[in-house]
């Protein structure tokens, strides 16, 4: 029922984005399966005790790999779908806590949170521009095998 | 070769507005760069040299005739734009649509304007900063306030963005808005989390487009625009979080 709830809330907050970036009308609803499922992972990852930072790279990894497939069934930009995925995983609440902290002039919490916002904002990142990576290494060796 | 290509002067120009557009849709730089040699090549430029950052493109052909420039004044988020634009450039690439053509159709896309109707984009942020309250671990009961006031935040965003054409402002005066709805409605009774409805209700602002553009841009050796991009993101962050401390300060 917990992950059932969160699926459904994600998958409507990520499409709810597609349509303030503006995405095209059709592929709303991919960017909501995106956004639903890089959250089930990032979740699922949270509930097994991993850490977030851990879990968001993976989350961000999946994204990415689903969002390539989805560019290339399409022949759209990968961004369309990345961009409504990631949003979810975007560490808003740690952000907004660390500010709380500041104003509170409790720095020793705030830089503790501020720095783990980043953390987690580096990791989604790393895991987009790794599948980038392992999907331009994919051509090059279909590109050479070819020859 | 019985192909002919347009003149030096009009590739130039194509070549700009497709990246103007694409880079006033939110395209990453690397795209703008690619889509702008690979339209040049196809048009009979194989040669060509693109400098993008967030705020004018260099554009310059190996020959000589003379490098232009465009200035970028005014960023959002348009992906539509950027698919279309993107079509252009893969139909320019396959030979289908030729020099005079490309050029109509792109000055078209930028002028039209594709955006969802603003009774819709405001219920999609009020629906989202709702659904947000449910991932971040909010009750239920928190549900209706987040979405109120996150739609009234996102109202107050788009319309205070257009009389003061300063970003910085309209995120202040929203998230502040937020931060004082939010804590109406706990001082009423109709809200329990503060903290959950702010989050949740802040979301629709939160410049997540920027910063992951911003470190892809980095990585990808994009310096200038990484490093610009990061800063206007940081910028409204901080904006954010202003308008919130001031609620807080009370």
């Amino acid at each position: 029922m917990f992950m059932l709830t969160h699926m459904i809330t994600s998958f409507i907050a990520s499409a709810g984005f597609g349509v303030l970036f503006n995405a095209p009308k059709k592929s709303l609803l991919k960017c909501g399966f995106v956004g639903m499922v890089g959250w089930f992972v990032y979740i699922w990852l949270v509930n097994w005790q991993y850490d977030a930072v851990i879990s968001s790279l993976i989350a961000a990894f999946t994204i990415a790999v689903i969002s390539q497939i989805f560019a290339k069934m399409y022949k759209t930009p990968i961004i369309i779908f990345s961009v409504a995925g990631i949003i979810p995983l975007v560490p808003g609440g740690i952000a907004y806590d660390a500010m709380r902290n500041f104003v509170e002039n409790d720095y020793n919490m705030a830089i503790q949170l501020a720095a783990k916002a980043f953390m987690i904002s580096g990791a989604i990142a790393v895991g987009l521009v790794i599948s980038e990576v392992i999907n331009q290494m994919i051509r090059k060796v279909q590109f050479k095998s070819r020859i | 070769m019985g192909k002919e290509y347009p003149p030096t002067i009009e590739v130039i120009e194509i070549c700009l507005l497709a990246g103007k557009i694409m880079l006033q849709g939110g395209a990453e730089t690397y795209r703008v760069e690619d889509t702008m040699t690979r339209i040049a090549a196809s048009l009979g430029i194989p040669h060509s040299h693109s400098y993008v950052t967030p705020t004018g493109i260099i554009f310059s052909t190996d020959g000589t005739e003379p490098a232009k420039l465009i200035r970028i004044s005014e960023r959002s988020t348009d992906l539509y734009k950027v698919t279309l634009v993107n079509g252009v450039s893969r139909r320019i690439s396959s030979g289908e649509l030729d020099g005079k053509d490309a050029l109509a159709r792109l000055k078209e896309i930028e002028s039209a304007d594709y955006t969802f109707p603003v009774y819709q984009q405001i219920l999609a942020a009020s629906i989202a900063s709702g659904c947000f309250l449910i991932m971040f671990l909010g009750s239920w009961t928190d549900f209706i306030p987040a979405m109120i006031a996150g739609g009234l935040g996102f109202v107050s965003f788009i319309y205070v963005h257009r009389v003061v054409q300063i970003k910085f402002f309209s995120e202040f005066i929203a998230s502040l808005l937020i931060g004082i709805i939010a804590y109406f409605f706990v001082y009423s009774g109709l809200g329990t989390e503060l903290d959950k409805i702010i989050i949740g209700s802040v979301m629709p602002l939160v410049p997540g487009l920027l910063i992951t553009n911003a470190v892809r841009d980095l990585m990808a050796g994009h310096l200038v625009s990484g490093l610009s991009k990061g800063a206007e993101a940081f910028l409204t962050a901080f904006a954010i979080g202003a308008g919130i401390a001031l609620v807080f300060t009370f």
